[in-house]
């Protein structure tokens, strides 16, 4: 009998978490497709749309722009130190280009915008939420989704393409004034080796992830703030977890957006 | 006999264990003020919120005008909504809109009106509930509770309801302040001819709002009648309760 009771105990303890996830996972699941939905079904609210456009992409502008710059500068020069030692000086600008272009600047544009909009979005909504601003919204028969998370997912997933587009030219131009200036090479020569190397491909896998990540960024921000709880302290978590998620899901569908380009 | 707008019947609601509305029944004539009293945690926040439709109860059948409230679909319920007007114990303001676009959010947003005559309505209403022109303009943050008070009420009737909620509308202002917040309520809610449902535990709001009061207490309506009778009643519930006495059935739990 005291086996039995322990083991029952054992199964409740390990039961109660594993039911919890199941939960927040069936809650995610319904928040995306009520999100897809509402993104797609009108009335659209053209203001809340362009806000969200200047706050996440004019806004983060100078962010891209300082991330993009030196992740393009550090590539060259850790790339110049192991090239050297073949003799492959030449590859540098066409490692810079790959490397920008596919990785960096999607990558680390999406993080840098995950902990500044991200963030954002969820203190936003989740103090929205405490405040009752979401049911004074409801009350005024005016859909939540619509109005607050379809603007934001519609300007994630447009936005971040275009800044990670200009953090393309950015992360390069910092490859080429190492490379030039530091360096040495010559930058008509550069340049060349630049144009030669660039495909179509580099640049769509850099667009198409930077899509997905604007999605998850905007997916996660709304989710942990329109379900935050309680006062202050439900905010401060919504915002921590917005980021930690939004992040971890960057990175894992990072790779799997390059298995589905790249995998032979 | 007045028609019933709202009716209750039988309604449970709980949050995981928490039974908060146990067996709920409550009727509101058409052009009533009711007011619901009861302590902090009875459950009178929630009854506001199955009747919107923000919460869904397990069990039991709230109405509206004859027509089921409990599991509309997302389009009944915006329907439903436009009849309805909310003044939010906070004010529920929001942050990123003006005073002006605040009041005349209902206009703008689901009315069709153009900016320059949503804005003219919203100072006429903002006049009408004692607010200045020059308020319009200012952000939510910008103003004293009271004022806050004042815009949200002036949200809650610009789009002229059918039925309008108070929640808690004088917690957190002195009493000068309430007694001004009590009288354009009743100025407002007879002025529209709307029904009204005010969740408060401040007597004295309720004694001036109130065509009828009915106590909640342990998610239960246990009495009602007008203020006339509620002087006069011997519940002993209701006379702890309207006294403020800290001896009685109503425990408090500290």
């Amino acid at each position: 009998m005291l086996i039995l009771r322990k083991t029952e105990k054992f199964l409740r303890r390990q039961g109660k978490p594993l039911v919890n996830f199941v939960f927040k996972v069936g809650e995610l699941f319904i928040f995306i497709t009520q999100s897809i939905y509402n993104s797609l079904t009108p009335p659209f609210y053209g203001r809340n749309f362009l806000r969200q456009v200047i706050d996440m992409g004019f806004y983060s502008l100078p962010v891209v722009g300082l991330t993009t710059i030196f992740a393009g500068m550090v590539i060259a020069l850790q790339s110049y130190s192991g090239f050297a030692s073949v003799g492959a000086e030449s590859m540098v600008a066409s490692v810079v280009l790959i490397s920008v272009t596919r990785e960096l600047a999607p990558v680390l544009s999406a993080l840098m915008v995950a902990g500044r909009i991200g963030a954002a979005m969820a203190a936003e909504i989740g103090t929205m939420r405490v405040t009752e601003q979401i049911d004074a919204l409801t009350t005024l028969s005016t859909n939540p989704f619509k109005y607050l998370v379809a603007p934001r997912i519609w300007a994630g997933l447009l936005v971040m393409p275009l800044l990670v587009l200009i953090g393309d030219v950015i992360g390069i131009f910092g490859g080429y004034v190492v490379g030039v200036y530091k360096l040495g090479f010559n930058p008509a020569n550069y340049i060349n080796a630049t144009l030669d190397e660039l495909e179509a491909l580099d640049i769509t896998t850099g667009v198409v992830k930077a899509a997905v990540f604007g999605f998850i960024i905007s997916l996660m921000g709304c989710y942990n703030g329109y379900k935050s709880k309680g006062g202050a302290q439900g905010v401060g978590e919504a915002t921590t977890n917005a980021v930690v998620s939004s992040s971890i899901l960057i990175l894992i569908f990072n790779y799997i957006v390059t298995e589905l380009f790249f995998s032979r | 006999m007045a028609e019933t707008k709202i009716k209750l019947t039988n309604v449970y609601k709980s949050f995981g264990k928490k039974k908060v509305l146990r067996g709920l029944n409550l009727e509101i004539k058409k052009g009533e003020s009711l007011v619901v009293i009861g302590g902090s945690g009875t459950g009178k926040s929630v009854l506001i919120k199955c009747i919107q439709g923000l919460l869904t109860p397990e069990e039991g059948s709230i109405t509206v005008d004859d027509k089921e409230v409990v599991g509309i679909d997302e389009n009944d319920k915006e329907a439903l909504h436009s009849k309805m007007g909310m003044l939010f114990q906070g004010g529920a303001l929001f942050d990123s809109l003006s005073v002006w676009e605040n009041v005349a959010f209902d206009l703008l947003e689901n009315k069709g009106y153009k900016k320059a005559d949503a804005k003219a309505e919203a100072i006429r209403v903002l006049r009408s509930v004692g607010l200045d022109p020059e308020v319009a303009d200012l952000s939510p943050a910008e103003l004293s509770g009271g004022m806050q008070k004042r815009v949200g009420l002036a949200r809650a009737i610009i789009s002229k309801p059918e039925i309008i909620f108070f929640d808690e509308p004088t917690t957190g202002l002195d009493p000068i302040m309430a007694d001004v917040i009590n009288d354009l309520i009743v100025e407002s809610v007879k002025g529209l001819g709307a029904t009204a449902l005010t969740i408060t535990h401040d007597m004295s709001s309720a004694r001036k709002i109130a065509d009828r009061i009915a106590m909640l207490y342990k998610g239960e309506i246990i009495w009602q009648g007008t203020v006339k009778e509620m002087d006069e009643t011997e519940n002993p519930y209701v006379v702890q309760f309207i006294n403020g006495n800290s001896q009685g059935p109503i425990k408090t739990g500290v």
